[in-house]
């Protein structure tokens, strides 16, 4: 199977040719990303969202769950964004369910990289058997099908919110270790890795602090973008009801509408352009770090 | 190249076996049995009873017995009785996959084709329009969930301009003559096709664009063109088959992320696929059939990714020589 693995690991940017020297200049990438103004840009949107998870709620605490005005009614200056099949607030519910669609998209993304760089690192440092067996591992977990194992996973166990993170993690965790991996083979062979072994410095310490941090670029980006795709993954299972009740999450808004649609377009339309509007900033995030840590391939 | 082959093959029923273990446990770590699946069905029944029945199924055995058991039940194509439908899971997977990789493999085909088409027209002008064009279009692809583009989707082809069927894969009554038949079928497809195409084509064509500018800028190329081929004949007979490379390595891999995608788009359109079959046995917590669709979801995944690695093979020569 080695030998068919992608020059462009999943993510749609080409993260593969990044770092060819050892030394990773952050200053200068940060510098680079800032002029990048599509970047910024998606930077600021970011960051709005998230203030509107974190303080949304509190400047308009309505209730997501109370019936405000009749059932289906269009936009209008009273229910910005409509009034859904229960009388809901379409408005008021995309701000409500800002905040966990990010906590989860967040927390399983955090899970997702964890799993993937320690089973990567370990795979790509070692090598040999151990390297062999953890792809075989890694390549069970590819054969199943993503959204179908994590509609299982919580259709088994439960649809609490740590179940629904736990199975977002599990079945998404693949691309981060063979990314990982493919980085701590190249690293691996460096001269200043030999030099740290020479030294005699401990395993452990070889990994997290000389290969690790060179192998940082890609690993950031593909994780930037991860967390765009956990959104969008995230949301797919709130529209099929795979989700905490006691939530609003914008999935879980267009899922309920979607019985309703054809004579509410507003009931979907909306919360899916708030979906579109985050991941698409957290796509240009990507996009300008991508630019930044490569200069050499910009606009590729 | 026939060695390697029988390797993946072999790699393919160790996977296999290793998604029955898997699903094995699964079912343990799920409520309830088949006894109080069956006595649900029947209107309940008394505890001496269920302790019979389990002792006849042999659910009191110790854990790995049950397991060979269940390994022996699943190669034998049993996967199990759905008391809902009243019909076994293998029969609802036969019935309900074809639909879900009509689906899925016509739009993989589909965004690998048009993908690498944009990819290549792309290529040819840089800093051109359509080159940046890629660039967006492969930023929404990447932003946009499938099942929210394919209600959008719906609503502007099926409701404001009601051009394609809105649900279901038949007309109700079906046209009389097969032709009809079969243009009705596809009619029905057309739009789930390209909801879940037009993601994946997206990301294709900005992938195809960076290989393709890769591959024009090698020496080989570059002789192509001093012997005066046409650049016709250049494009598309010397660089376009490198440059499809390694689309058609990711079209692969994604496979089992793409049949996640088909899931959601049968949901939308309501289509008979193992999609709203999954859907409606969760709902229902009907576990032998929830497990049935993973398996054969799995299952699916494995053979085509072996039919992938073949075609990988054959378009690159180079490769049948490693392993």
């Amino acid at each position: 199977m080695s030998q068919t693995e992608p020059k462009y690991e999943n993510t749609i940017f080409d993260s593969s040719a990044a770092m060819s020297e050892p030394d990773v200049k952050w200053r200068e990438t940060v510098r680079l990303f800032c002029a990048n103004r599509a970047a910024l840009l998606g930077f600021i949107f970011v960051c709005g969202f998230i203030l509107v998870g974190v303080f949304g709620p509190i400047i308009m605490p309505a209730d997501p769950f109370e019936m405000v005005a009749p059932p289906l009614v269009g936009p209008s200056s009273e229910t910005y964004f409509g009034s859904d099949y229960l009388g809901r607030d379409v408005f008021i519910g995309i701000i409500h369910g800002a905040r966990p669609t990010m906590i989860i998209a967040l927390t399983a993304t955090l899970v997702t990289v964890i799993i993937g760089l320690t089973i990567g690192a370990v795979a790509g440092f070692y090598g040999g058997m151990i390297d062999n067996m953890l792809m075989r591992v890694t390549e069970f977990f590819q054969v199943l099908p993503p959204l179908v194992f994590a509609m299982v996973i919580v259709a088994v166990f439960s649809s609490d919110i740590v179940v629904v993170i736990l199975a977002i993690a599990v079945t998404t965790w693949p691309t981060e270790a063979r990314l990982t991996r493919a980085e701590f083979l190249k690293i691996k062979e460096y001269e200043y890795v030999t030099a740290s072994k020479a030294l005699g410095d401990r395993n452990f310490r070889i990994i997290t602090r000389i290969i690790l941090p060179n192998a940082m670029p890609p690993i950031i980006i593909a994780i930037t973008l991860r967390v765009g795709i956990t959104v969008i993954y995230e949301a797919a299972l709130s529209f099929l009801g795979l989700t905490d009740p006691d939530l609003v999450t914008w999935g879980k808004m267009i899922g309920q509408s979607r019985d309703f649609f054809f004579d509410a377009w507003w009931t979907v339309t909306f919360p899916g352009v708030a979906i579109l509007m985050v991941v698409l900033c957290i796509a240009l995030i990507g996009d300008g770090l991508n630019d930044a840590f490569n200069p050499k391939l910009r606009g590729r | 190249m026939k060695q390697a082959l029988i390797q993946r093959v072999i790699l393919g029923v160790i996977l296999i076996i290793a998604v029955m273990i898997l699903n094995f446990f699964l079912l343990q770590a799920a409520p309830g049995d088949v006894v109080d699946a069956m006595l649900a069905e029947a209107g309940g029944g008394d505890p001496e009873l269920a302790a019979r029945l389990r002792k006849q199924y042999g659910l009191d055995q110790p854990l790995y017995v049950q397991l060979i058991k269940y390994l022996g039940q699943v190669f034998r194509g049993d996967l199990g009785y759905s008391f809902y439908y009243d019909e076994s899971v293998a029969a609802l997977l036969i019935g309900h996959l074809p639909t879900t990789l009509m689906l899925t493999l016509s739009a993989l085909v589909l965004a690998v084709i048009i993908g690498t088409l944009f990819g290549v027209y792309a290529a040819l002008k840089p800093h051109g329009i359509f080159s940046n064009f890629v660039t967006v279009l492969s930023l929404f692809g990447y932003a946009t969930p499938v099942f929210w583009l394919g209600m959008i989707i719906l609503l502007v082809f099926a409701l404001y301009l009601p051009l394609f069927p809105a649900f279901g894969i038949r007309s109700l009554p079906q046209p009389e003559n097969t032709f009809d038949r079969i243009f009705d079928i596809i009619h029905h497809l057309v739009l789930p096709t390209f909801t879940l195409a037009i993601l994946y084509l997206a990301s294709y064509s900005r992938i195809s664009r960076a290989s393709m500018l890769d591959v024009l800028g090698s020496d080989y190329i570059r002789t192509a063109r001093t012997k005066g081929l046409s650049e016709f004949r250049v494009i598309f007979k010397h660089a376009l088959k490198n440059a499809a490379m390694p689309v058609v390595t990711l079209a692969g891999l994604q496979l089992a992320q793409v049949f996640s995608g088909a899931v959601l788009v049968e949901t939308v359109f309501s289509l008979p696929g193992v999609g709203p079959l999954l859907y409606e046995s969760i709902v229902r917590r009907d576990f032998p059939v929830i497990l049935g669709v993973l398996f054969g979801a799995a299952t699916t995944t494995i053979v085509a990714n072996i039919i992938t690695d073949i075609i990988y093979r054959w378009m690159d020569p180079r490769i049948k020589s490693i392993s």
